[in-house]
């Protein structure tokens, strides 16, 4: 296969990974879609290389595919045992309005792609990476569930690393290791903070924290 | 240049290593001795600089946009690092005894880091070239103060000062920014010299806005009326030799900034002079008047500090408007004293707030009503802060005197070669210096009667005692300092006048070679200072002389106050509102003094059923500032509706910002 329809068979399950988070209440599902979609985006810098395999990259793809695709679902397992919390239950938006408005973010997307002319080759990969985004930013917004935020979290990251693949193919690589690095710390932090916020509201819904303001 | 640099290098390492060790003995011992090093270094850098044929200049490369490290110390900014280092050598001194006895339960290392930066961030604010190093100066200087006000920040009050402090800091920087910006935006640079050489006639129409643009800005931070209402907050809130700071050279980066912003204007206007005149006489008499009404020590020498303020804005009226009329001559006269009594104020303001950290630290309060009769407990202190008081209250042979004397004859040598119009705004000016010198005298009287004589008026007073050596030692610097501003002030005229030129540099008349062809100010002064200290050597001979005749007869002493009553008590001494009631009676209207007054009732009252007492608010506070935060109070409640709580909708805030902005950059892209 060509590149491009690498690309183009790369952006398929990101994008039905994103349509799956929006509807999928069950916590452990979400754990494996962001590590599912993490893992493709973590090799489209293979795609989007130019030329021969440099070691910069190979070495970006086997770091963000550690991370991404092994580490980070075995953090948030981890936290998910200890706060003994299953689904997201009545978050703030319904799932089929989840979807649609995930479906609404794509549509948008790939006009941003036009309007900004992205070129040909890269048209799809960028609607699929804008979209992931705002689907980890709806994510966050409509989910009552501290953890669903952390998950919408790394899907947004997710968008920004494909972003970032496919504007800047082989941009500096100790920003993206330092990217990758600090979404890691940010990972286990949050990790640690959901598990504290479980012992303190005995539930981990982030509407509780109304009480906190003054 | 190299020994400024070092100076600031060592304050910065001293700031550092303060900060590292800790909150105890170690830390109080680090600062003051770094902060000694650093200021005596400074010291002698601005000595070289002021006699320097040509200014000390640097230019380094700066990341910050349209910013250089660009550092150019001429004779107006070397004058004024005189004050920094000078006290923020004495307040180190002063300030490691003064908190010795609150190791480990403060965290001096902190303290000792903010007053590092805050001496720091004035050297460098008064040498930067720069505006936008100006501006990051300006508020390592600002903020560092805070956090020093801040010491006891278990008091209310405390709290409340610091919290004043900021927001005057804040709202004085807005304005320089502006000012800069709309300045640096004509000149195309925001280097200092390319602002100097903005043509007159793209400059004229801003000009006005500039200016009261600047007097906004450094206003607040010179305390000039109305804009003086942190100013008797913070000082009595702060430590002592951190007000001394404050207040001996803080305040002064005001007048530091009008100055230099006045040689960024092109030719000086009469407006100019007129509006800073009329500022000087309002702050000078207001700033005094309402300080009568005082009862704290440290409050009233914040107001005092006001008043002084306004001797120097007064002084800059004259010489402004003397050289817009044309008579560079008295110009300098004036500017040279004004420039004179900057550092003189330093000096000797600095020496009376160590004067009453001393009796704060020996009493535990400055309520003066409180206080009495330390002067046979603290002969030192009371010594130094009775000789101050006279000195600044500009009475000869003190140095404020030679300051004010040739603000003067500037302003009077000026009136006389003028048109009415004009000569009418000098006199007022010439009466108003007066006005204010006679206001002064009676302030200090006060404050000096009674703090230190009579008796104790409560049993607070009893036990006081003179402060430690160090302390003493600090006072000692300033007091020699002051007396040998005195003695040498024909020296130091010479001195000041490459700056009083510097601030002329812009007029198209060209200046006299020495001031005026009438007066030689040089010949003035050594009259003025040998006549004066004749009087003042005449005096102690006298003295002395009445003690050896007396030594062999016998001289009975008696309780002060007695008056041949037969059962005195230290509460039938005059107090302090009574001493100053003449003068607020006749501006209560002005001063808002409010009495509560209950008579006594009947031809026998009872014990304990009449009272007076008064109250001096501040008016500007109160009836201005007041209101205008509580409107903008309410007005940012109504903000409060969007600040729920609700983290998701936090976070949509920021997508719907995000999407928004997207949708405005790509409808201007189309």
């Amino acid at each position: 296969m060509d590149m491009i329809s690498l690309a183009h068979a790369a952006v398929v399950p990101v994008i039905l990974a994103n349509l799956a988070l929006l509807a999928s209440s069950r916590l452990v599902t979400c754990i494996r879609l962001v590590a599912l979609q993490g893992a493709v985006i973590s090799v489209t810098p293979l795609i989007f290389e130019s030329g021969p395999l440099t070691v910069h990259t190979a070495v970006l793809c086997a770091v963000a595919l550690g991370l991404k695709g092994v580490v980070f679902p075995q953090l948030l397992h981890r936290t998910l045992r200890r706060v003994v919390v299953r689904h997201e239950i009545e978050p703030y938006l319904g799932y089929p309005l989840s979807i649609l408005l995930g479906i609404l973010g794509l549509l948008a997307s790939l006009w941003l792609a036009g309007r900004l002319g992205v070129p040909a080759a890269s048209y799809r990969s960028f609607a699929a990476a804008f979209a992931t985004i705002l689907t980890g930013l709806l994510l966050i917004v409509t989910r009552k569930k501290a953890f669903t935020q952390v998950m919408g979290y790394l899907a947004a990251e997710n968008g920004i690393f494909l972003l970032t693949a496919v504007l800047a193919p082989g941009g500096p690589l100790f920003i993206e290791l330092a990217i990758l690095l600090d979404v890691f710390v940010a990972v286990f932090v949050m990790g640690i903070a959901i598990h504290h916020i479980n012992r303190q509201f005995d539930c981990i819904d982030t509407d509780r924290f109304c009480s906190l303001k003054d | 240049m190299p020994l400024y640099l070092t100076a600031l290098f060592v304050l910065l390492a001293t700031a550092l290593a303060a900060l590292a060790s800790g909150r105890g003995r170690a830390a109080n011992l680090v600062g003051p001795l770094g902060c000694l090093a650093g200021c005596g270094l400074g010291l002698f850098a601005a000595v070289s600089a002021l006699t320097a044929p040509v200014p000390p200049v640097l230019r380094l490369p700066w990341s910050v946009p349209y910013g250089a490290i660009s550092l150019t110390i001429d004779p107006l900014s070397a004058l004024f690092l005189l004050p920094v280092f000078i006290l923020g050598a004495a307040a180190a001194l002063y300030g490691k005894g003064y908190l010795s006895g609150l190791a480990g339960k403060r965290h001096l290392g902190a303290h000792w880091f903010f007053f590092c930066l805050m001496v720091l961030g004035m050297a460098l604010t008064v040498c930067a070239a720069n505006a936008v190093f100006f501006l990051v100066s300006w508020e390592i200087m600002s903020l560092a103060p805070f956090f020093l006000i801040c010491l006891h920040h278990e008091e209310d009050r405390v709290r409340t000062a610091a919290r004043t402090y900021l927001f005057a800091a804040h709202l004085g920087t807005a304005f320089l920014m502006a000012f800069f910006l709309i300045l640096g935006h004509l000149a195309g640079s925001m280097e200092f010299s390319a602002m100097a050489r903005v043509a007159p006639d793209v400059l004229g129409p801003y000009a006005p806005a500039l200016f009261f643009l600047a007097l906004a800005g450094f206003g607040v931070k010179a305390g000039i009326v109305p804009l003086h209402v942190w100013l008797p907050e913070a000082h009595p809130a702060a430590p002592s030799h951190v007000s001394a700071f404050m207040s001996g050279a803080l305040i002064k980066a005001g007048v530091y900034g009008v100055l230099r912003s006045l040689t960024l204007l092109g030719p000086l206007a009469p407006w100019m002079g007129q509006t800073l005149l009329a500022i000087g006489i309002l702050t000078g008499v207001l700033g005094l008047l309402a300080g009568l009404g005082q009862g704290e020590l440290k409050r009233f020498l914040a107001f005092s500090s006001i008043e002084n303020m306004g001797i120097i804005f007064l002084g800059l009226g004259l010489g402004v408007l003397a050289a817009a009329t044309g008579h560079p001559g008295p110009a300098l006269f004036a500017l040279s004293g004004l420039l004179f009594h900057v550092i003189n104020h330093a000096l000797l303001k600095g020496l009376l707030f160590f004067g009453a950290g001393s009796v704060l630290h020996a009493v535990g309060h400055g309520f003066m009503e409180r206080l009495g009769g330390l002067s046979k407990r603290m002969p030192f202190t009371a010594g130094a802060c009775v000789l101050a008081g006279a000195a600044i209250s500009g009475l000869p042979p003190g140095n404020a005197f030679f300051g004010e004397l040739l603000i003067y004859v500037g302003g009077g040598l000026a009136a006389m070669d003028m048109p009415l119009t004009d000569a009418v705004w000098a006199w007022t000016g010439v009466a108003g210096l007066a006005f204010i010198g006679g206001l002064s005298v009676i302030g200090f009287t006060r404050a000096c009667g009674m703090v230190f004589s009579g008796e104790p008026r409560t049993a607070d007073a009893v036990n006081a005692h003179d402060p430690d050596p160090l302390m003493r030692a600090a006072m000692w610097s300033l007091g020699l300092l002051a007396l040998g501003a005195a003695l040498a002030a024909p020296f130091l005229f010479t001195a000041m006048l490459p700056a009083a030129r510097l601030l002329l540099a812009g007029q198209s008349t060209v200046l006299p070679v020495l001031p005026s062809e009438v007066v030689n100010p040089e010949t003035l002064l050594t009259a003025a200072a040998s006549l004066t200290f004749g009087a003042a050597a005449l005096a102690l001979i006298l003295a002395f002389a009445r003690s050896r005749l007396l030594a062999g007869r016998s001289v009975r002493s008696h309780g002060t106050w007695d008056c041949g009553y037969i059962r005195p008590a230290p509460r039938m001494q005059y107090t302090a509102s009574s001493y100053a009631e003449p003068m607020t009676v006749l501006f209560r209207r002005l001063l808002g003094e409010k009495r509560r007054f209950t008579p006594p009732e009947g031809l026998f009252p009872a014990t304990g059923t009449s009272r007076f007492a008064t109250e001096t608010p501040d008016r500007v506070k109160d009836d201005f500032f007041a209101p205008l935060f509580s409107a903008v109070l309410t007005a940012c409640d109504a903000l409060k509706r969007f600040q729920h709580g609700n983290l998701n909708l936090y976070i949509l805030y920021l997508l719907a910002t995000l999407v928004i902005l997207l949708a405005i950059a790509l409808g201007f892209a189309a």
